[in-house]
C-alpha cells in the first residue's frame, strides 16, 4: 500500500477544489443579481462550469476506486477515522448530486444546457415550473451542506496539521515533504 | 350517360358547396401564439397568454381571405418570471406605452396544396414591418387549423435596447409560431 497519493489523485483534487469553489462563489453571488445581460452569462458559465465537474468527479470516482489512498494514521481513534471516511463519502455524494440537481433543475426550467454554447446536453426532464422552483431548492440545499462539509473538511486537514503534527495535509499537497 | 353527367355535376355541387364554407370563428382555446429565442446559443420557447384575432378565410377564395391579430404583450412568458418583467419594461415591449403587437394581412396567395403565402404589416413597440407569413391551413371537421411561423428581427422593433442592444447574449433572431383554430360558418 502506497503512503502518497498518486500525481493525478492530487491534480484531481486541486483542480476540483479551485473549480467547485468558483462554482459556489459564482452561484451564490449570480442568483440575487437583477436580470441582466451578464446574468445570463455568468449563469451560462456556471452551468458549463458545472457540467466539466460533472465529467471530472466519474474520472475521480474512477481513479479513486482503481487507486487506493494512504491509510490513516494509525494513532487515528476508530470514531474519528470512521468520521474521515463518511465525511469523504458525503464529498464524494455531493459532487455528483450537486451538478445533477442542477442539470435536472436546468431541464425542468426550460433552459437546456448547451455547454461551452456548443455541445447540447439532453434534457432529463420536461418543462415543469413547479418541479423546476422545487429543484432550485434541492441544488440550493445541497450547496449548503457541500459548503458545510467542505469547512469540516478544511478544518480536519488544518487540525491534522498544526494539532495532530501528522502528514495528512502535507501529503495532498503537490510537493510532498518527506520530513516528518 | 346522361344520367352519368347529373351525378357528377351533383358531386361537383357538393364539393363546392363545401368548400365555400368559411372559417371565420377564432377557437381561443384550441390557438395559440409561440416563440422561441435564443440566449447564449441556447434556444428557449416562450409563448403569448393573450391575443385576439379576426380571421376570415374561405379555402375556394384565399386570394380574400383576411386575418388580423392583437397580442397583449404584457401576457408574456418568456420561460422564466424575472424575464416576463424584463421584457414588459421600456428596454424590451415599453407595454405601458405600447401594450399591444398588430399584425394586419394584406395580400394573401395559395401556393398550391395546403399551402399559402400571408403577406402583412406587423407593427410592434410603434415600429411597423412588412413581413410574409408562410401558413398551411388543415380542415379538421367544422373547423380549420392555421400553422405557420416566421422570423422577425428584434432590432427591427427597438426591442431590447440599451444594455440589450447586443446580439451576444439574446440573438436577434425570434422565431414566432402560431396555430389558429377556426369554426366555419
Amino acid at each position: 500500500m502506497s503512503e502518497r497519493y498518486t500525481s493525478t489523485a492530487k491534480a484531481l483534487h486541486w483542480l476540483m477544489a479551485v473549480l467547485f469553489f468558483g462554482l459556489l462563489a459564482l452561484g451564490f453571488y449570480m442568483h440575487d443579481l437583477p436580470l441582466s445581460p451578464e446574468k445570463l452569462k455568468l449563469y451560462s458559465w456556471h452551468k458549463w462550469a458545472g457540467v466539466t465537474a460533472f465529467l471530472l468527479v466519474w474520472v475521480r470516482l474512477f481513479w479513486r476506486l482503481t487507486h487506493r489512498p494512504p491509510a490513516l494514521p494509525a494513532s487515528m481513534p476508530r470514531a474519528l477515522q470512521f468520521a474521515a471516511h463518511a465525511g469523504h463519502f458525503l464529498l464524494y455524494a455531493l459532487m455528483f448530486a450537486i451538478p445533477l440537481s442542477g442539470w435536472l433543475m436546468s431541464s425542468a426550467k426550460g433552459f437546456q444546457t448547451v455547454w461551452f454554447g456548443v455541445l447540447p446536453i439532453p434534457d432529463l426532464l420536461n418543462k415543469n415550473k413547479e418541479l423546476g422552483d422545487l429543484l432550485q431548492t434541492v441544488h440550493m440545499s445541497l450547496n449548503l451542506l457541500f459548503v458545510a462539509t467542505i469547512v469540516g473538511h478544511v478544518g480536519a486537514a488544518l487540525k491534522h496539521h498544526f494539532i495532530d503534527k501528522d502528514d495528512i495535509l502535507t501529503r495532498m499537497l503537490p510537493v510532498h515533504s518527506r520530513e516528518n | 350517360m346522361q344520367r352519368l353527367a347529373f351525378a357528377f355535376s351533383c358531386t361537383l355541387a357538393t364539393a363546392l358547396s363545401a368548400h365555400a364554407v368559411e372559417y371565420t370563428q377564432v377557437q381561443a382555446d384550441k390557438s395559440s401564439i409561440q416563440f422561441t429565442y435564443k440566449q447564449m446559443g441556447v434556444a428557449v420557447d416562450g409563448r403569448f397568454k393573450r391575443f385576439s384575432s379576426q380571421i376570415a378565410f374561405d379555402p375556394a377564395k384565399p386570394a380574400t381571405a383576411r386575418a388580423a391579430f392583437d397580442v397583449e404583450l404584457a401576457s408574456v412568458d418568456t420561460g422564466a418570471a424575472e424575464g416576463d418583467e424584463e421584457v414588459a419594461g421600456k428596454a424590451w415591449f415599453n407595454t405601458r406605452a405600447f401594450p399591444t403587437a398588430r399584425f394586419v394581412s394584406g395580400s394573401v396567395k395559395a401556393l398550391g396544396g395546403n399551402r399559402y403565402e400571408v403577406a402583412g404589416q406587423l407593427s410592434i413597440k410603434g415600429r411597423t414591418q412588412d413581413v410574409v407569413v408562410p401558413a398551411t391551413f388543415t380542415a379538421q371537421g367544422n373547423s380549420g387549423v392555421f400553422d405557420g411561423s416566421f422570423t422577425i428581427r428584434r432590432a427591427d422593433f427597438a426591442i431590447g435596447e440599451g444594455s440589450w442592444a447586443k446580439f451576444d447574449v439574446v440573438a436577434n433572431d425570434v422565431q414566432i409560431r402560431f396555430r389558429i383554430s377556426a369554426a366555419g360558418k
